[in-house]
Order: C-alpha cells, then sequence, then structure tokens
C-alpha cells in the first residue's frame, strides 16, 4: 500500500526465492554468518540504533516526557492565529490546545510501537498459519488456500484498510486488525513460496523416505530453513504499518479520543494550523520518518545479510 | 494470445466474487442496521420489524445476497447523504479528475525515474548511485500526506507559485464537456483554463509520484545492472557496435520489462489509492470525496466507491498482464 508493493506478487516470490536457505549450506550455520555480516554493515547499524532509541523512548514514555500531555498548559496563550513556540520549560513549543509539544511526541511513540508490533505480529501469524498450510500440504490446499490470497493481494491496501477500520468502528484496535488484514497475503505467500523451495530438496525427501510424518518434516525441517525471509519481511513490515497507522488516523480512522497523543493524528490536526505553526506537522512527520526508516534499514540489511548471494 | 486474455479474464470471478461478500457483510453491520439508520433512534420494535419486511431483511442471507449482487450490477449503490445525488454519478463526475493526477504523477515519475535509474546503475557504486539508492530509501518512507503538505506549504502557501487547492481557479468559467480539466480547456480552445488546470496538477501530482518514482528509480537500476552484465551485451561491445546502439536494442529494451510491469501496477493503486494526497490538497477527485465521507459516515458513497476502485484496480492489473504478455513473448509461453 505505502508504495512498496511493486508488482506485490513478483516481488514477494523474488524474495523468497532469494533468502531462502539453499540447502546444501555447510561449515559457519546462516544465522551466525547473517550476524557476523550485519555487525559489519553500518547500514545496519544505523537502522539498529534508531529502531533501539525508538522503542526505549516508547518504552519509558511516562518517565520521560517532562511534562503530562493531556494538560493544557497554554491554553490561554493559545489563539488560532497565534501559538506559543519554543520557550522555558517547552523546548518544542505547544499545541494548538496548549499542551506539550514534546511530551505527546514521546507518548506518542507508544502507540506507533503498539500497533505497529501488534498488527504485525497478527499479520505475522495469520499469514504463516496459511502459509504453512499451502507450502507444507501442498497439492489442493495450497491451490485453495492461494487463490484466497490472492484475492485479498488483489485489493489495493489502502482501500483494505479502510474497509476493515470502518467495519470495526474508530479506535486503534481497529486500525491495527485493519493493517494486519492487509499484511496477511503478504506473509502468506512468502513463507509458501520459500516453503516450496525447501519441500523437494534433498534433506525433505529423505526423511519422506524414511518415514518422517509429514508434520515432523514441515514443522521440524522444512519450516525453520524458511522463515528468513519472513524475518526480512517482518522487520520491514513494521515500518509501513506505522506509516500506515498515521495515514488511516490521518483519514479519521483512529481513535475517537483525541486526547491520546499519536503522531498520525497530530500531523492530522496540524493541517489546520499550517500557516500559524507548520513545526506542528513537522515534529510528528520526523518521528515518522525516522522511525519507519529505522525499520527500513534494518530491514534491508537483514535481506542482504540473509542472502547466500552476498556470502563471503 | 486469446486464451492467454481469457484465462486471465477468468480469475477475475472469484476475486470479484470475494470483494462483493466483503462488501455485503459489511452493509449488513452497518451501525444499528439499515432500519435504525432510517427511522432514527427512537423507532420503535414493530417500526423497525415492519421496515425489515419491507427491505427484504428477514429473506434467507442468500437470497439478501442475491439481491445485492442485482443491485451492483446496475451500478445502483444508492444515493450519497453528502449530496443526495447517486453514488455513481458522483463516480463519474469525479473519476476523471483522478485520472488527470495520476496521469501527470506517474509521467512525472517516468519522466525522472527511468534516466535516474539507468545513470545510477552505469555509475554503479558511485555518488549518484548512492544517493539515488539513499533517495528511494526516503521516498518510500516519507508519508504521503506529510510530503503533500511541505509542497503545498512552500510553493503555495509561502512562495505561492502554484496553486495549493482544487482542480481549477473558481473564478474561471470553463465549460466541461468530458470533465477533464485540461483536455476540456484545449477542445473549448480555452487555453487559460487548460493552464490553469494543468497548474492545478502540478503540487499534488509531484507529491502523488515521489512513490512511484522511488520504485520505478529501484527497479529501473536493479534491472539495468542485471543486463549489463549480460553475454549479449558484452557480445555486442566486441562486435564495435554503437553505444547508442547497445543502450538502446540491448539494454534498455530488456531492463524495461519489468520496469513496465512495475508503471502498469503503480498506475493502477495511484488510481485506487490517491486518498491521501487529494485530501490535502482539497483536489475534487474520487480520493478526496471518499475521505470526506469517511468523516461524514456516508455509507453509501464508500460502499459504492471502494467497490468500484477495487474493480478498476483489478482491471487495470489485467491490462498490465495482458500487455506484458505482449511485450515480452515469453510470458505467453507460460
Amino acid at each position: 500500500m505505502t508504495g512498496i508493493d511493486l508488482g506485490k506478487k513478483e516481488r514477494i516470490d523474488r524474495l523468497a526465492q532469494l533468502t531462502a536457505t539453499g540447502p546444501d549450506e555447510a561449515g559457519v550455520s546462516l544465522t551466525r554468518d547473517a550476524f557476523r555480516r550485519l555487525r559489519r554493515n553500518p547500514v545496519a547499524i544505523i537502522g539498529a540504533i534508531l529502531v533501539t532509541v525508538f522503542v526505549f523512548v516508547a518504552a519509558f514514555a511516562p518517565l520521560l516526557a517532562p511534562k503530562n500531555p493531556k494538560t493544557l498548559y497554554l491554553l490561554s496563550e493559545t489563539t488560532p492565529r497565534f501559538i506559543p513556540g519554543s520557550r522555558d520549560g517547552f523546548p518544542l513549543g505547544v499545541d494548538h490546545l496548549g499542551r506539550d509539544e514534546l511530551s505527546r511526541l514521546i507518548l506518542g511513540s507508544q502507540q506507533s510501537l503498539l500497533i505497529g508490533v501488534l498488527s504485525t505480529l497478527m499479520g505475522l501469524t495469520v499469514g504463516m498459519a496459511l502459509g504453512i498450510l499451502a507450502g507444507g500440504l501442498g497439492g489442493k490446499v495450497d491451490t485453495v488456500v492461494m487463490r484466497f490470497v490472492d484475492i485479498m493481494l488483489s485489493v489495493p491496501g489502502l482501500l483494505m484498510a479502510i474497509t476493515i477500520a470502518l467495519l470495526l468502528g474508530f479506535n486503534q484496535f481497529s486500525i491495527t486488525v485493519a493493517i494486519a488484514v492487509t499484511q496477511v497475503p503478504i506473509f502468506a505467500r512468502l513463507l509458501r513460496g520459500s516453503m516450496l523451495a525447501q519441500r523437494n530438496s534433498d534433506y525433505a525427501v529423505a526423511s519422506r523416505c524414511l518415514g518422517v510424518p509429514t508434520s515432523k518434516i514441515v514443522f521440524g525441517h522444512v519450516l525453520p530453513n524458511s522463515v528468513s525471509p519472513v524475518i526480512v519481511q517482518a522487520t520491514l513490515s513494521l515500518a509501513t504499518a506505522i506509516i500506515e497507522a498515521a495515514a488511516l488516523s490521518f483519514l479519521g480512522l483512529g481513535n475517537a479520543d483525541r486526547s491520546i497523543p499519536e503522531w498520525g493524528s497530530m500531523l492530522a490536526e496540524a493541517q489546520q494550523f499550517l500557516t500559524v505553526a507548520p513545526r506542528l506537522a513537522v515534529y510528528p512527520a520526523i518521528c515518522i520518518i525516522i522511525t519507519a526508516l529505522g525499520f527500513t534499514l534494518l530491514g534491508e540489511s537483514l535481506r542482504e545479510a540473509l542472502d547466500p548471494k552476498f556470502r563471503r | 494470445m486469446l486464451r492467454f486474455i481469457a484465462r486471465r479474464l477468468l480469475q477475475l470471478i472469484p476475486i470479484l466474487f470475494g470483494l462483493s461478500v466483503l462488501l455485503f457483510v459489511w452493509l449488513r453491520n452497518l451501525p444499528g442496521g439499515p432500519a435504525r439508520a432510517l427511522l432514527g433512534e427512537r423507532a420503535t420494535a414493530e417500526d423497525v420489524e415492519a421496515i425489515n419486511e419491507a427491505l427484504g431483511l428477514n429473506d434467507s442471507i442468500f437470497v439478501q445476497y442475491g439481491r445485492f449482487v442485482g443491485r451492483v450490477f446496475q451500478l445502483n449503490f444508492g444515493t450519497s447523504i453528502q449530496t443526495g445525488r447517486p453514488v455513481t454519478t458522483e463516480f463519474l463526475q469525479r473519476f476523471p479528475g483522478t485520472i488527470e493526477l495520476t496521469a501527470f504523477a506517474i509521467l512525472f515519475a517516468i519522466v525522472i525515474g527511468i534516466p535516474l535509474g539507468y545513470l545510477a546503475a552505469r555509475r554503479h557504486g558511485g555518488v549518484l548511485d548512492s544517493a539515488s539508492v539513499i533517495a528511494s530509501l526516503l521516498g518510500v518512507t516519507v508519508p504521503v500526506f506529510f510530503l503533500a503538505y511541505l509542497l503545498r506549504f512552500a510553493f503555495s502557501v509561502e512562495l505561492n507559485v502554484f496553486p495549493g487547492s482544487g482542480r481549477q481557479d473558481v473564478r474561471i468559467d470553463a465549460t466541461h464537456p468530458t470533465g477533464f480539466f485540461v483536455l476540456d480547456g484545449l477542445l473549448t480552445r480555452e487555453f487559460d483554463a487548460a493552464l490553469d488546470a494543468f497548474l492545478h496538477l502540478v503540487l499534488p501530482g509531484i507529491a502523488l509520484g515521489t512513490i512511484p518514482l522511488a520504485i520505478i528509480v529501484r527497479i529501473t537500476r536493479a534491472s539495468v545492472l542485471d543486463v549489463i552484465n549480460e553475454d549479449y551485451v558484452r557480445t555486442a561491445e566486441s562486435k564495435g557496435l554503437a553505444a547508442s546502439t547497445i543502450r538502446r536494442r540491448h539494454i534498455l529494451r530488456n531492463a524495461m520489462l519489468p520496469v513496465a510491469t512495475t508503471i502498469g501496477l503503480q498506475t493502477g493503486l495511484l488510481l485506487s489509492g490517491a486518498v491521501l494526497t487529494e485530501t490535502v490538497f482539497a483536489f475534487g477527485g474520487v480520493g478526496s470525496f471518499l475521505a470526506d465521507s469517511i468523516f461524514a459516515r456516508d455509507y453509501a458513497v464508500l460502499q459504492g466507491f471502494i467497490l468500484i476502485l477495487a474493480v478498476v484496480y483489478v482491471l487495470v492489473n489485467l491490462l498490465v498482464d495482458i500487455s506484458y504478455g505482449l511485450i515480452d513473448p515469453r510470458v505467453r509461453v507460460r
């Protein structure tokens, strides 16, 4: 939806193909090797730092925030034509209701983290379940599941998310589910693709000949070797989820209670005061961009690290 | 080729079926139900029952679904509570604007994206290459509506070089035979109106075009990088062919295949997804009306627009698939 879905199917399949573990890897375990390369990649380090800072701020937000984000400190000085900027005690100024902007930004990280992580987890769980069904069992199950997944992929993500959010009502939870639903088909197709690549590898065939039950082959052998593209995608999805959450609350689908700070709705509210205080739009946007960039950089370098093509 | 198209058309059926079920379920779960929506909060139980009977809501769910599909086929989505006009009329009136905007955005992305991607690949590892990679990463992480804000603030509010809202200046009294404002101006020889409508496209078009731009740069770069190391390019070089011939006939022709698909897919996405950009610029296309309908809880419009846009998206993707079969004969064989 937010642009990263170029030729969704092709992209997903390619990613599955590229990052699936080769059947004949020997020597250092791929995970260890990937981690070693990750540590040497400056892009990965920048990404990791950004993500760590974001998670730290979100986790300790109530302690870090200098003021109460809901208190209308400078309401009396705030008019539609003047919003006090930076001053003593309010390093980033106040918003249109006189609330401390810095504290609202800090508290806002919680909502973004919550929506990002929860929606990605939901999408990941359902998507992986479908992927395992299709990729593990193959045959008719595969056809039925993949038709279903293709139908989901064929609806533009933003429209799908709007529909689901409207169905579930105007709150944070419905946004989370809406984003999760758009991610389900991506994870399903990705995992199925990389599991199919593993299904006919020597070790899988060998276990089948030995009479190992299908469930054991799927969960014990095929699945562990197929998850790396899914991990990469999950990291990238966190970035998309945060941007999408902002977009949905920008469209008024977010929490009806506007006193809870959230970057997307802060940005939406700031539009009314663009000429008076453009900074009110700039601050939350910078937060969104930096966070999304952190996850994207981490995800991209993870993809490179797990790609056997780049192994040295 | 015909068989290829027929197969693709058949694949439409399950997609449309799935979509219609989703929207049907949605329709039935409107807050309070249709009877409450019609009668208001204080309706008595008997009144609700009477309406349910009259609307056929007591029939079996399959009969109701059948009726819903029947209405959809007649393109009857009800009337908008904002304007009181049929949803289909509202859609047809606004869609040309969205098409114009999409065309501008995609052209902007192509004209800048392909040369940039090509140059980045030719100077692989150079400054331009790194810059284009970073820029394209940024392009997909900046929320599109924020970029729209920035452009509007800088070029419309502060510098006042481009108009920042609407599709045409309200003071211009132009006739609109087709609904495509730029085209209308040219057709009716009201060139100032055409120019004004075009200027109104610039800022939203650039905002909307950045994500496709970022993606086109990335795909072009990756695709050219793949192709320039192919044997046939080296052969062409060692044969002593002119550099321009190699570029045109050997590199670009092969490298453009994935780019063409990307452009097609992005076009479909923009047609259906200009909601955010159009809202910031109050553009008056399909997307901004969709966003207004969310705030107004105009469910008839939301359902109708979403269904039509999803079908448009699916159809554009179908066209992309078919045209891909035309450009690349290898696809047809598979």
